[in-house]
């Protein structure tokens, strides 16, 4: 089937996620779309598959004008997506979760899903029992399982969210195999990714998004630079920078090991000194997470060493040490989802301040609370009174906020997207603020998907890509072209 | 697109004020259930009006009906203070019942060590009353192990307790505690100098009034004014930040559970010293569950069980005559506490959902 959209646009509040795109995918084209995070990629692929509706723009199957209302019109029109964390049930078995998406009858004809299984199964090699439960399979087998009803249920074009995320190599092969045999029999193929080889291995004509468009299209053979460039736009032009860091080792990684099921972390090794300024690039979910949580204490790792080192140079290794010791040690961790786990929606701005100080006595001061909260408002500038509760500031002053809880002295401070979400003059205060602390000493780890910010406040960088972590690359030296191709996956050993 | 539509066409009338205001939210709850129940009335045939004159009269008509029902808010309003501390953690201790029956055995077991002896009243009574406090407390802890440390979730964990805690209780009473010669299901009667002292004339204890309107003062100092009490709200709103903030989340868990379990355990033991006088199967009167209701209406405002808990006991005890005057059953209390509690429930829900869809498109 021919897959074509024209003129879409879709926006969430002022963010223009999808700024007329058009594309034309025909039958048998694997057709690859590459994008930074936040490109409009997915949004394009949830319009396609019925999840959310577009503002204005229309889709055409073999021509004809559809209106997709809901994911179930999509699987009726003959789309199937595969989504990046496979919807199945894992306490059904294989075939229940095959027999719940299909809208035939009332009672279902196991015998005939089996047999029709079974041969589908065998077309591509695969082997998975029917009658397993989905969470004794592995996650690359339930992406198997998950193409596989898709194309019971008559699927005829195919989105592919980045799926090869957290399958294992064999699996990978077996999947591009999957996917060439499937453009043979005249699907429409769509795969979405950020990884440059794969697209290259795979893909017949490549769509590249950034900032909600289509800025352009290639054909084969890709030229890697020149794909670089479209996804990460202009060289940035970089401002100067001031860097505080001294010549002393605050913290010091060796051998740490994270064990993820998903995304096992391995081998890290860097030193920071006192006052640096570390940014962490790479597509989201490529483990920069997890190494923020496990140097805040969070998650345990599974081996190696996190040396905190005195001035003295004596140290002390906190591996396996409670999040509530890192804390104490003057280790904080700012997450990027601030309701969710920085701060507490239903409390206010005082309660906020109690909460974050050492507790004197039994009973609270009111009165000294209600000063504390309120020169802390003035000294971070934050719109909003000691009463107001903290889920009715804005976003900016959220942030303001939980820099404001942070205590005194500093030894390390991890932060997820610091700026994530905020207007220009917010994330400039947050950053002044921040640098404030480096020049007290202490040193900044901080996440970022945004290449920018981390050229343009970082001292040194550190590349991660599908939980493998670069060698700390000195900011004043490494190009932006650099960064994306590391970030994309090459250059890698 | 489609949110446009719907923004703001009434921001100011009158209606959309009248629902967002909680004051006039809640009263508008409350005209509500009171027009349900007069529907429910009108529908079996009786006058709403002689029913509500009735339930006035039997709660308030006489000095002996209102001493009843001051005598019978002081396990309610206890259990409700209770049910604060969890509450405000963001739990739900459905096994408040069965803590109550603990507190209550535990406590009529002293009364067995010291039955006969010439031990000091007083001394037995305050021994009583400790043990009591020991056996909700243990009861409830059980409870909150089990969420801390098993993953089980409170409710279906303290619904487990409740049923065991009802199995001892009959067996004590049909077995080893029953009285010679019969099986009611009920222990032998306390000697009087184990009674709390009581009011000539009256069951009213002020003693038990006394340990009520105390613990009023002190959940609610505890709650708003230490930060206990702001550290197990926090835990309640957010347990992911509060632990990131430094505070032990599990720690606080198991200490409301813990503070909710004494309370429990201090109006079983009232419930034996001071108004049963025996050991009976249905000692805990539901009050542990009344209590849910209470805490729910009040929203974690230890002051305000103290009212809440006395419209409730108002209501139950002035509905006892309902059978007798009006031929209707008195159970029409509780049709009546229901209808106040789900009506406050959605009233209260109808303002959030009109904030949010309104007022709170602008942060966003």
């Amino acid at each position: 089937m021919d897959v074509e959209v024209r003129n879409i646009h879709k926006t969430f509040g002022k963010v223009h996620a999808n700024n007329d795109i058009s594309l034309v995918v025909k039958s048998g084209e694997v057709q690859g779309i590459l994008g930074e995070n936040g490109a409009g990629k997915s949004t394009l692929m949830k319009i396609l598959s019925g999840f959310i509706s577009l503002d204005a723009g229309s889709i055409l199957l073999d021509g004809k004008e559809v209106t997709i209302g809901s994911p179930a019109d999509s699987v009726k029109f003959g789309i199937g997506m595969l989504h990046q964390d496979p919807l199945d049930f894992p306490p059904l078995n294989v075939l229940d979760n095959l027999i719940l998406g299909s809208r035939e009858r009332m009672i279902p004809n196991r015998k005939k899903v089996r047999q029709e299984f079974v041969e589908l199964q065998k077309q591509f090699d695969f082997s998975i029992s029917p009658d397993a439960f989905i969470d004794s399979l592995s996650v690359g087998e339930r992406q198997q399982l998950e193409i596989i009803r898709l194309l019971w249920l008559g699927a005829e074009v195919l989105i592919l969210d980045e799926p090869t995320t957290g399958i294992s190599a064999a699996q990978k092969i077996q999947l591009f195999a999957m996917v060439r045999k499937l453009s043979e029999q005249g699907k429409a193929i769509l795969f979405v990714s950020h990884k440059l080889e794969e697209v290259e291995a795979l893909c017949t004509q490549v769509a590249v998004f950034r900032q909600g468009m289509n800025v352009g299209q290639m054909l084969p053979p890709f030229d890697n630079d020149k794909l670089v460039e479209m996804m990460f736009g202009k060289i940035l032009t970089r401002s100067d920078r001031k860097c505080c860091t001294q010549e002393k080792v605050n913290i010091e990684v060796s051998d740490l090991k994270i064990d993820d099921p998903r995304l096992p972390i391995k081998n890290v090794n860097f030193c920071i000194q006192k006052g640096e300024v570390i940014g962490l690039a790479g597509m989201e979910g490529s483990g920069q997470g997890l190494l923020l949580r496990a140097l805040a204490g969070i998650i345990r790792p599974s081996g190696g060493h996190i040396w905190l080192c005195e001035e003295n140079s004596s140290k002390k290794d906190f591996v396996g040490k409670h999040y509530f010791d890192f804390k104490d040690s003057g280790i904080s961790f700012l997450p990027a989802d601030r309701l969710d786990e920085g701060l507490i929606a239903g409390l206010d701005l005082r309660e906020h301040f109690i909460l974050a100080e050492k507790q004197k006595g039994f009973f609270v001061d009111a009165k000294a609370a209600m000063q504390l909260t309120e020169k802390r408002i003035k000294d971070f500038n934050i719109k909003g009174t000691a009463e107001n509760m903290v889920e009715s500031l804005s976003g900016g002053n959220q942030q303001r906020a939980e820099l404001a809880l942070l205590r005194q002295p500093l030894r390390l401070l991890l932060l997820d997207h610091p700026t994530r979400g905020l207007d220009i003059e917010s994330t400039l205060y947050i950053w002044s603020k921040l640098k404030q602390r480096c020049s007290e000493g202490a040193s900044i780890f901080f996440v970022s998907s945004d290449l920018d910010e981390i050229l343009q406040y970082s001292d040194r960088i550190l590349v991660f890509f599908g939980g493998k972590v670069s060698k700390p690359l000195d900011a004043g030296d490494v190009s932006v072209d650099q960064l994306g191709q590391l970030i994309g996956g090459r250059g890698w050993e | 697109m489609e949110k446009e539509k719907t923004k703001n066409p009434n921001q100011n009338s009158f209606l959309f004020n009248l629902l967002t205001n909680r004051a006039s939210s809640m009263t508008l709850a409350v005209v509500f259930a009171l027009v349900f129940t007069s529907l429910l009335v009108w529908m079996m045939k009786a006058n709403p009006i002689s029913v509500f004159q009735t339930i006035i009269t039997g709660a308030f008509g006489s000095t002996n009906n209102f001493t009843q029902v001051i005598q019978a808010w002081v396990p309610l309003v206890l259990a409700s203070l209770g049910l604060m501390f969890t509450f405000t953690a963001g739990l739900w201790n459905i096994g408040m019942e069965g803590q109550i029956v603990m507190g209550a055995i535990f406590s009529y077991g002293i009364i067995r060590i010291f039955d006969g002896s010439d031990a000091s009243s007083a001394l037995v009574i305050i021994l009583c009353i400790l043990a009591g406090i020991l056996g909700g407390t243990l009861w409830a802890f059980l409870v909150g192990l089990l969420k801390n440390f098993g993953g089980v979730n409170e409710i279906f964990g303290g619904l487990g307790f409740n049923f065991i805690a009802d199995a001892v209780m009959l067996f004590l009473v049909f077995g080893p505690w029953k009285p010679e010669g019969v099986a009611n299901g009920s222990t032998k009667m306390l000697d009087t100098r184990f009674w709390l002292p009581q009011i000539e004339g009256t069951y009213l204890s002020l003693w038990a009034l006394g340990i009520a309107i105390v613990c009023v003062i002190l959940v609610t100092v505890i709650l708003q004014g230490t930060y206990f009490g702001l550290k197990l709200k926090a835990v309640g709103k957010n347990n992911k930040s509060s632990f990131l903030l430094g505070i032990h989340t599990n720690r606080y868990m198991l200490l409301a559970f813990v503070l909710c379990g004494v309370l429990a355990g201090l109006t079983g033991a009232l419930q034996v010293l001071g108004f049963n006088h025996v050991l009976r199967n249905n000692i805990s009167g539901g009050y542990g569950y009344i209590g849910l209701m209470v805490g729910m209406l009040a929203n974690i405002q230890p002051l305000i069980t103290a009212p809440i808990a006395f419209i409730f006991i108002a209501l139950s005890k002035g509905a006892a005559g309902l059978g007798i005057d009006l031929k209707l059953d008195s159970n029409l209390a509780g049709v009546i506490q229901g209808a106040l509690v789900i009506f406050v429930l959605i009233m209260d829900g109808v303002r959030k959902v009109l904030i949010k869809k309104f007022k709170g498109v602008q942060s966003g």
